[in-house]
């Protein structure tokens, strides 16, 4: 591997270009969840939506490359991610508003219904190479190929680098960003304001796993690139644990995602130099690091920080 | 309407409750099988014969109830991991986690017993090895919950996946059997070992072991003082407190108690049905048994029919991959939609008109 010629260099430009690929779906689907829980509801199910993302993105990539072209076709994939999410959304946010419903044993449901509508519609993709979305090569200046190899960038990362801000600025200067603070906070409040709180938290939940669902095409269609039935491995689940780490700020989602990304990439940065002694030990870091930024920022005391009011209770 | 209610007879007001507990789970069942032919049609399958094949693989004959039980076992036991800690309000689903460690501790305690201890002693140990081993795993999820106010949920789940990749590290380093190359795995366990089956039959004894567990779980929490606290706790945490109820202490001990629940599924998978432990042992029967807890409302005897219920959905996942070209996901979505139809369900309860309270006139 080029990597080797490098020697220890490798390892920090290993977990370099491990955090740039593998950050893009945490972002996502961590951005998704920050608007669903700014609104009131927790939606656990963007595991389920991360893997039917993943599958649609890829199917409708490699169905449609005859007609649209090798171009285009993976970006009708990630619009295609984004609406399966959507539909999968829409269940989760008129169920989880039952009455005596709870969102969080919705959303077990929804990862079992998912993760099982994935598998069987994406049995025909497994196989099959689809067309992979388009790569900005920022690398080009240099002439070693593992610098070449660690800076190419998707644009749908460089997009979610942009959502961050402007989802920033939605809640804090839009009448709609208002109206689901308003609701996440306290849903009397936003009642006696006459907004619909079913209405809100609805379209939340829908925007959000839109999100989610383009987080699961970052998968499929750029890295690792291949439509498997292990490719979440839980990251949709380590998104609700960032949200909360990130104190449903979304510009604090971004540094969270990228150090998660990094974190996912130290076992693979660490076999490219070949030391595979520990590798399926460092496979586990993003979730031990998880838990332990869960121990150390939560409290039993208080409430954290930044927490929508509303969050976790009935109604 | 007021004259039929007044008219109505007396037994019909008292069995009303009950019978909504049962009707409305049921109905669920009934709702989650349509919509599921309607699935199996989209997908190109003729829904009846489905169904058909689906009983006949689960239910139809002595070998099919004895492929169902053998998957039965495992679920109750599993689904008691989070069943009990749901009846102190805890949502825990670090079930395929805890069988997991459950069954590493049971097959290290197994290879280094080998042949010196009697058969049986050598297998109690290995069960006991295994309720240390999950029990402790979930009781770290509580102890996170009640020290740290960590989601027990997320911390649950993220377990699973420590507990997974500890295994695979395992197996593949330290662990490793090099004779046996079909896939990292670690020695065999020897035959003494190896749990037996029910006379006359193909069904291991791990069946006894889940029935037990789960009327343990029932009378645990139904008719002891410990599992009034836990309820009380469950149902009002402040009040708990106010009453002095050591609410610590009882979120320890029922986490402990439900994990070494699903531990004990899990040396079961290794001592009866897989004899050594790899990557099969993760076979999605810490998620399904989530599935069983909550379609049986956290209650342990119910959670022995249900289980037995899945268990022949889960058995009936080859035949339907044979005989109707559908993917074996098939099954996983079908738990998905019976999950989803029996939380809707619950928002049911006291909405139906016939189920209402009839006003005194």
């Amino acid at each position: 591997m080029a990597t080797e010629a490098l020697g220890w260099w490798g390892v920090p430009l290993g977990i370099l270009a491990g955090t740039l690929r593998g950050s893009a779906p945490f972002l996502f689907v961590s951005l998704g969840e920050c608007l669903t829980e700014k609104s009131g509801k927790i939606n656990l199910g963007l595991e389920g939506t991360l893997l039917m993302g993943a599958m649609s993105a890829y199917g409708i990539s490699y169905l449609s490359q005859g007609t649209v072209g090798e171009f285009w076709a993976p970006w009708l994939g990630v619009l295609a991610a984004g609406m399966a999410g959507m539909f999968l959304g829409a269940i989760h946010g008129w169920l989880a508003q039952q009455p005596r419903v709870n969102d969080v044993a919705v959303g077990i449901a929804m990862i079992i219904f998912g993760s099982g509508l994935a598998f069987f519609l994406g049995k025909p993709f497994i196989q099959p190479q689809a067309p992979q979305l388009m790569i900005f090569q920022f690398g080009a200046w240099s002439s070693n190929p593992a610098v070449q190899a660690a800076l190419k960038i998707s644009p749908l990362f460089l997009l979610g680098v942009a959502i961050a801000p402007i989802m920033q600025w939605f809640f804090r200067s839009t009448r709609w960003g208002l109206y689901i603070r308003a609701v996440g906070d306290s849903p009397e409040a936003a009642r006696a304001m006459g907004i619909s709180i079913f209405k809100v938290r609805f379209l939340s939940i829908v925007a959000g796993s839109f999100l989610a669902g383009i987080g699961g095409a970052c998968l499929s269609l750029y890295y690792p690139g291949v439509w498997t039935e292990r490719i979440s491995s839980g990251q949709g689940l380590m998104a609700v644990a960032l949200v909360i780490f990130a104190r449903w700020n979304p510009i604090q989602c971004l540094w969270a995602s990228l150090l998660f990304g990094g974190a996912q990439a130290i076992g693979p940065a660490f076999q490219s130099v070949g030391i595979n002694a520990y590798y399926y030990l460092f496979n586990a870091a993003p979730y031990i690091l998880t838990l332990v930024i869960m121990i150390i920022t939560c409290s039993p005391k208080r409430t954290l920080v930044g927490a929508p009011g509303a969050l976790g209770k009935d109604d | 309407m007021a004259l039929t209610s007044s008219a109505a007879p007396n037994w019909l007001d008292r069995w009303q409750r009950p019978l909504e507990a049962i009707v409305l789970p049921v109905a669920a069942l009934v709702v989650a099988l349509l919509i599921f032919g309607i699935f199996c049609a989209l997908a190109g399958a003729n829904p009846v014969a489905v169904y058909g094949s689906i009983y006949k693989a689960a239910f139809g004959s002595w070998s099919a109830w004895q492929n169902t039980l053998i998957r039965a076992s495992p679920l109750m036991l599993t689904a008691l991991c989070t069943a009990l800690p749901a009846r102190l309000g805890l949502v825990i689903i670090g079930n395929e986690g805890a069988l997991v460690i459950g069954g590493l501790c049971a097959v290290v305690m197994g290879l280094s017993i080998g042949t010196s201890l009697p058969p049986f002693v050598g297998q109690m140990t290995m069960a006991i090895a295994a309720i240390i081993g999950g029990g402790l795993w979930i009781m770290l999820a509580g102890a996170l919950r009640h020290y740290r106010g960590v989601n027990e949920t997320i911390s649950s789940l993220l377990l699973n996946y420590i507990a997974i990749a500890f295994m695979n590290h395992l197996v593949e380093g330290p662990m490793r059997d090099a004779e046996f190359v079909t896939k990292p795995s670690s020695a065999e366990l020897t035959e003494a070992l190896w749990m037996g089956s029910l006379p006359g039959s193909r069904i291991h004894y791990g069946l006894i072991y889940g029935l037990i567990a789960c009327v343990l779980a029932y009378v645990l929490i139904q008719r002891t003082t410990f599992g009034f606290a836990a309820r009380t706790a469950g149902g009002n945490l402040r009040a708990a407190r106010i009453a002095g109820l050591p609410v610590g202490k009882l979120t320890l001990a029922v986490c402990f108690l439900g994990g070494s629940c699903a531990g004990l599924a899990g040396m079961i998978e290794v001592a009866a049905v897989q004899k050594r432990i790899n990557e099969s042992l993760v076979s999605n029967y810490g998620y399904a048994g989530i599935l069983v807890a909550f379609v049986s409302k956290h209650n342990p005897l119910a959670t022995i029919l249900v289980a037995v219920l899945l268990g022949g959905i889960l058995a009936s996942g080859g035949i339907l991959q044979r005989s109707h070209d559908l993917p074996d996901a098939t099954v996983l979505v079908f738990q998905g939609i019976v999950f989803l139809c029996v939380l809707f369900s619950d928002s049911l309860y006291g909405r139906l008109p016939w189920f209402q309270e009839k006003s005194v006139v």
